[in-house]
């Protein structure tokens, strides 16, 4: 039996054609299919058959089987047509061990690749319309049967202009809605004005030392080059590289006039006044610099403390955190806001405290995507004490407070007990009273939340005793 | 001066955009124009619309608004020093270059980068005019790439994030020391910085607010960089070092290799070789390798340089065969992983083929396995592992030594 598929909506017959064949129980191998004109061969009475069935595969399998049709291969409808009955079978999708399946899966394969070239390689022309919308022809030669496939793209993206993508075959039309028909006129559309800076532009960013004609090939291939408006550039291109190269090298610098570097140098200088020395603008600004510790090169910036310069109470964190790392200020990520909520409880205003850390750069290691907070040891904590120290002695606090292990062992040289010791006032090196809590991070490790609550509210009553002192 | 005109200016403006590797316009956000009010659409892989005899994508149209540049880099052709001829576009005429670019099909949106004119903040101020001019006015949809200026203000990246697909910071050279010595005016403290508040914003973009109301969007294709190679004396290593930690800081999609290529009126302080275009190959491996085949630095550039007569697996299963031969049924992921010649897809088919019976050596083609370099180091029905621990193992997938020609 001859079943003639129609030029436009081949894959759509195709499919209506199996369905019946099935329910008749006719056997793949008795069909001769064929696109467009052909003699219909009407002796279907001698046709073996078998039990007729309704078809049912996945969706998967038919999306990919209908993108194989559209190869230009002639037997595809053939092997098509036996595939989906033996999936319909049982047999499983997407097993390449078996041939049939796998010429499927690489005709999708290929398909897929001369529709991502038309999506590619269409070049429009502009031509003259008498209605609102800008109007735009292309000519374009695919290796397949895919421009019902392939133009859906385009008007989706080409929305608001009427186009014509005319190809040997077939002819899609859109002015708003997509049609498909026979192609009658074969003519090229004539060029177009902005192709000459198109050809400006593919000329101006091909890279001279780096000619690789062979890559440019593998995915340009010639056979597009004769509807692509810049492919003929390329011969000379390739042929005066190495020229161009040459001369490069070869050409000793120059200096720009005197007068205009002059010029470009003072605007390029940052003219920010330097902060007053001593003070703690200052020293921030040193600590920025700062390589005391290997700490600084895996970070984004040095994170220093914030606050005024006459707070009566300096909150002495650990280190800053990812958020803290990546926004330059410390106590943003969660952890301070663990701490910003407790404090406004217990009535400790954030804005009247110097907030910092015993060490201020981010130590992490790195696990793909993420990165996991890692303790200071202890030479990073000694290399950065001599910053704490240094905001400790502009502020002069009437109380420090220290928030874990890290910021005890900076401030007073000893960071065991913390659990024994928090609540507890204590004194730092100067004698400059100092009460002991723990980190806000602690209180978000903790697994079991009622646990969690009690600490919570501890952490809350020492920040409370740390207001009286405002 | 003569007024250049627009050839003019493209001409000079494309070519000094050309030293940028990336190229890329896949992801971000899903758009497109079928509702008719617009041109434009993106979000799924991006499409190479031409390839210049380099061997490069041209995806994107490549500019630069201006070339005058106070800064003054060696490596690059715009520096101040430079004699290079300047131009500069207006807003209008990089709208209209992109608008009807587009429109002819020959490219997916802008990658507009530039010079640093007056301030960072005036040059990117006119920068997102012509984001925004593409948007509100033209109703662009495609993609648009911001190079943004590490020094401009936050409200300036906050702006240019609402209108770019993705935004990118070069971090120009893999050190430090590199950097301060060739980039006089740079620092890599305020690249870090650029790019963190860069993921902070995006991260804090993509939250919900306590309304429930989803945030104004914010560079949704993400963050790139680039590393010029070969212009200082950084080894792979430190350079993969930099890339890693990259990747983590600041979650970026890509970071980009730029094989350091000689320059018209280039500074003397460079090399002015042939562009080492063989080891930024086997970076981009090997930077696969790291973010998609759970390899570490150190393993595959441990002793400081790639090898650059082999794939970095391939040179890594040869120094580590006593973790060979896998077997083929039996090995989990990430043992199959470090096959040569296996891709993420081949492994994924295997383990998938697996579950419908034993797999056997014939198979392997059919699952995308190239068994030329697969062969020695996995055994399978069908195949035993065979030359393992032949001597000369390595010289039969090295490249035989070869006459260099110019094309």
């Amino acid at each position: 039996m001859q079943i003639v598929l129609p030029v436009i909506g081949t894959v759509a017959a195709w499919r209506d054609h199996v369905r019946r064949l099935a329910a008749e129980g006719v056997a793949p191998e008795a069909v001769r299919w064929t696109v467009g004109e052909g003699a219909r061969d009407l002796l279907a009475a001698d046709l073996p058959r078998n039990e007729g069935r309704k078809l049912s595969i996945t969706r998967e399998a038919l999306a990919e089987i209908e993108t194989a049709l559209c190869h230009s291969d002639p037997e595809r409808f053939n092997r098509a047509h036996a595939l989906v009955l033996r999936l319909n079978d049982g047999l499983g999708w997407g097993d390449r061990t078996d041939p049939a399946m796998r010429k499927v899966l690489e005709q999708a394969k290929a398909v897929r690749r001369d529709i991502h070239k038309m999506h590619a390689f269409v070049r429009f022309r502009e031509v003259p319309t008498d209605g609102p919308r800008r109007a735009f022809t292309a000519w374009f030669e695919p290796d397949h049967r895919i421009v019902e496939a392939g133009t859906p793209f385009f008007a989706t993206r080409f929305g608001d202009m009427d186009w014509v993508i005319a190809t040997p075959e077939v002819t899609a039309r859109f002015d708003g809605t997509l049609r498909f028909e026979e192609t009658i006129d074969t003519a090229r559309p004539p060029a177009d004005a902005t192709e000459d800076l198109w050809r400006t532009y593919y000329a101006s960013i091909f890279n001279p030392a780096r000619v690789m004609v062979k890559a440019m090939q593998s995915e340009m291939p010639k056979k597009y080059w004769k509807n692509l408006p810049e492919a003929d550039l390329i011969p000379d291109l390739v042929r005066n590289a190495d020229a161009r190269v040459r001369e490069m090298q070869a050409r000793e610098a120059e200096e720009a006039p005197a007068r205009r570097l002059a010029a470009a140098r003072a605007m390029a200088v940052p003219d920010k006044p330097a902060p007053e020395a001593g003070s703690l603008d200052a020293l921030r600004a040193d600590a920025a610099g700062c390589t005391r510790c290997p700490l600084y090169a895996p970070a984004t910036q040095t994170v220093f403390g914030e606050g005024p310069r006459d707070a009566k109470i300096v909150i002495v964190g650990e280190q800053p955190g990812d958020e803290e790392d990546l926004a330059g200020r410390p106590f943003v990520g969660p952890a301070g806001q663990v701490f910003d909520e407790e404090a406004e409880a217990a009535g400790l205003d954030r804005r009247q405290v110097y907030v910092t850390n015993a060490v201020k750069h981010f130590k992490f290691s790195p696990r793909g995507k993420r990165r996991l907070h890692q303790r200071p040891d202890m030479a990073e904590v000694r290399a950065c004490n001599v910053w704490l120290q240094s905001e400790l002695g502009l502020i002069r606090p009437k109380l420090i407070v220290a928030m874990g292990a890290t910021a005890l062992q900076s401030l007073t040289g000893k960071g065991q007990d913390i659990l024994k010791r928090r609540g507890g006032f204590e004194e730092a090196g100067d004698g400059t009273p100092l009460l002991v809590t723990v980190h806000p991070s602690y209180l978000l490790r903790l697994p079991d939340p009622e646990l969690a609550k009690v600490e919570r509210a501890k952490f809350r009553t020492d920040l409370a005793k740390a207001a009286e002192y405002l | 001066m003569s007024r250049r005109t627009l050839t003019d200016k493209l001409a000079i403006l494309s070519d000094a955009a050309k030293y940028d590797a990336s190229c890329a316009s896949s992801g971000g956000e899903r758009r497109d124009s079928s509702d008719g009010k617009g041109v434009g659409s993106s979000g799924g892989s991006g499409i190479c619309h031409a390839y210049a005899p380099d061997g490069r994508c041209i995806s994107l149209l490549k500019i630069l608004m201006t070339n005058f540049c106070i800064y003054d880099c060696a490596y690059c052709v715009n520096r101040v020093s430079s004699k290079v001829e300047r131009a500069r576009f207006s807003v209008e005429e990089v709208v209209r270059l992109t608008m009807e670019f587009y429109r002819r099909n020959y490219i997916e949106g802008l990658f507009l980068s530039s010079g640093i004119i007056r301030s960072p903040d005036d040059t990117m101020a006119d920068m997102v005019r012509i984001a925004k001019t593409l948007r509100e006015v033209e109703n662009f949809r495609g993609y648009i790439h911001l190079k943004t200026i590490p020094d401009a203000s936050p409200e300036l990246i906050d702006e240019a994030g609402k209108y770019a697909d993705r935004l990118s910071i070069n971090v120009e050279l893999p050190t430090e020391r590199a950097l301060s010595d060739l980039a006089p005016e740079k620092s890599a403290t305020g690249i870090r910085r650029a790019m963190g508040a860069v993921r902070l914003k995006r991260e804090e973009s993509r939250e919900v607010t306590h309304t429930g109301k989803t945030r104004a969007r914010f560079a949704p294709a993400g963050q790139s960089t680039q590393m010029i190679v070969g212009a200082d004396g950084a080894d792979d290593r430190a350079i993969l070092g930099q890339s890693a930690n990259l990747y983590a800081n600041y979650k970026l999609s890509r970071v980009y290799y730029s094989a350091f290529s000689p320059i018209p009126d280039a500074s003397r302080m460079l090399p002015l070789v042939k562009p080492p275009l063989m080891r930024e190959h086997r970076l981009y491996q090997a930077d696969w390798l790291l973010r998609f085949y759970g390899f570490e630095v150190d393993e595959v550039a441990g002793k400081g340089m790639l090898d650059l007569d082999l794939d970095p697996k391939t040179a890594w299963a040869i120094a580590h065969r006593e973790a060979f031969p896998v077997d083929i049924n039996r090995a989990p992921r990430e043992a199959l992983l470090r096959v040569p010649g296996f891709g993420v897809k081949t492994v994924d088919r295997i383990i998938d083929a697996r579950k419908r019976g034993a797999v056997r050596y014939e198979h392997l083609v059919a699952m995308g396995a190239v068994l030329k370099k697969a062969k020695p180091f996995i055994t399978l029905p069908g195949w035993a592992a065979r030359g393992l621990e032949a001597a000369d193992l390595r010289a039969r997938f090295a490249p035989p030594p070869e006459q260099l020609s110019l094309f």
